[in-house]
């Protein structure tokens, strides 16, 4: 396969946001928790392209909108690699890496089952305990979901 | 000042926990029987839990309050569906403080983020029952003078007993040693050792505690259940290490006394009960002072 830069994989966009670097299996995941999927604007991504970092990654190229920090920062959880780049005028204007809030609220669904977050219509609320082997303890029932377990809503 | 509910021992600094032991103490020396006069207090308890319901009960109408509420989910509007938040938001009209107590964990924190009343955990599922660490501490203070430079042991299920794991929390403020006892299925979680790691509090594990008992300073006992082994012949080896028996009290400390958060089965044999050390039937008495502590002083009448 080509390397981008070359030949694009996917077609570059004249104005929007590209977000590079998410983990080929979680697309489908960062669609859903950004609600691309209730977009009218026109969405281009490529998935299962090689990636030295991740191996198999995807990417997303969204026309005429401009994502801001905070969406970024909501899909750090299951993309942590994440770049977003603004584009105008087929350059980028800005770059932002994913970085974790100190909290995350309504993404992540607790471990407990036992947990009143997977009982009632509660919206889930964790402290998110370190960046390197993310963990998320849970506001109401104080235990802790680790990554191999963690399930986005 | 913004009333504060009660729902983790974790809310109250060591200060704090000072403060409603001694405000306990005055309520022992002193009954207020006015104090809550036109207050209303609702209990709501969707699993029945007598014990922790009447001393609740008790501690309200002896400081004069009324008390409303439900003792299981099947007389109240919760058969029909009904929300917690649903719940919360209509019973916060008809009174000044909810006692909580609900089998599923975390619902005291969100019942507290409902509600227009302060709100107290009577316990919520395997999570946090912080009333029960506050008259553990009030019957470890009363009955050592001190809280601070105290060997405590904790004996039984310490993996899924939520009052060892609030006990230490709460403890660990005061310079205590711990010595853990419990089969290896059943021991400490390791988010609590490095608790005490963190604070460089001294703790030690066994797997029995006969040769060491002596040592200690309180004898808190929990129930080794045996629905908590996935195999039962690792049950039968062991039930019977957990047990206490008068013999083992012979060469304790003076000030030495046994503790149980109660209903006792069996790990405690009757023949302790006559022993000056039993301390958990008046322990369960101290709940009462303990609890009129937390209320008058959530509701800021103290």
């Amino acid at each position: 396969m080509k390397k981008e830069g070359k030949q694009l994989s996917v077609s570059a966009i004249k104005n929007g946001t590209v977000i590079d670097h998410i983990p080929a299996k979680n697309l489908f995941k960062v669609i859903s928790i950004l609600g691309l999927d209730k977009f009218d604007n026109q969405i281009t991504f490529g998935t299962n392209l090689d990636s030295k970092k991740l191996g198999k990654k995807a990417i997303i190229k969204v026309t005429e909108k401009s994502f801001i920090d905070d969406d970024l920062n909501r899909i750090a959880l299951i993309a942590p690699e994440a770049k977003l780049n603004i584009i105008k005028d087929y350059e980028v204007v800005e770059k932002y890496s994913a970085k974790l809030p100190e909290e995350i609220i309504g993404i992540a669904k607790c471990v407990n089952p036992k947990c009143i977050t997977n009982n009632e219509n509660v919206t889930t609320r964790f402290l998110v305990l370190s960046d390197n082997n993310i963990a998320l303890k849970c506001h109401y029932c104080e235990k802790i979901t680790d990554q191999e377990h963690m399930e986005i809503q | 000042m913004k009333y504060k509910s009660l729902v983790s021992i974790n809310d109250y600094s060591k200060k704090e926990i000072l403060r409603i032991l001694d405000l306990a103490a005055e309520f022992e020396e002193h009954p207020q029987p006015q104090l809550l006069n036109g207050k209303v207090v609702a209990t709501l308890f969707y699993e029945p839990s007598t014990r922790t319901r009447l001393s609740f009960e008790s501690a309200v109408n002896r400081l004069g309050g009324r008390v409303f509420g439900f003792t299981d989910s099947s007389s109240s509007s919760v058969t029909k569906g009904e929300t917690i938040k649903d719940t919360i938001k209509t019973v916060s009209n008809y009174c000044d403080l909810i006692v909580i107590r609900h089998p599923l964990e975390g619902s005291a924190l969100y019942a507290s983020e409902e509600a227009t009343v302060p709100v107290i955990n009577a316990g919520d599922g395997a999570n946090q029952h912080p009333t029960q660490t506050l008259l553990d501490l009030y019957s470890i203070k009363k009955t050592q003078g001190t809280l601070e430079d105290l060997n405590i042991f904790l004996v039984g299920d310490l993996k899924y007993g939520r009052t060892v794991h609030s006990l230490l929390m709460a403890m660990s403020h005061f310079n205590t040693t711990f010595n853990f006892i419990s089969p290896k299925e059943l021991n400490m979680p390791d988010e609590y050792k490095l608790h005490l790691d963190k604070l460089g509090l001294k703790y030690y594990e066994h797997l029995d505690f006969t040769e060491i008992i002596s040592r200690a300073d309180i004898v808190y006992m929990t129930r080794v259940q045996k629905e908590r082994f996935s195999d039962p012949m690792e049950y039968e080896k062991v039930k019977n290490v957990y047990v206490l028996k008068n013999s083992m009290l012979e060469n304790t400390k003076s000030n030495m006394k046994v503790l149980h958060p109660l209903p006792r089965v069996n790990e405690i044999h009757t023949d302790v009960d006559k022993n000056k050390k039993a301390y958990y039937f008046t322990q369960a008495l101290n709940g009462v002072y303990a609890r009129q502590a937390i209320i008058a002083s959530i509701l800021g009448l103290k």
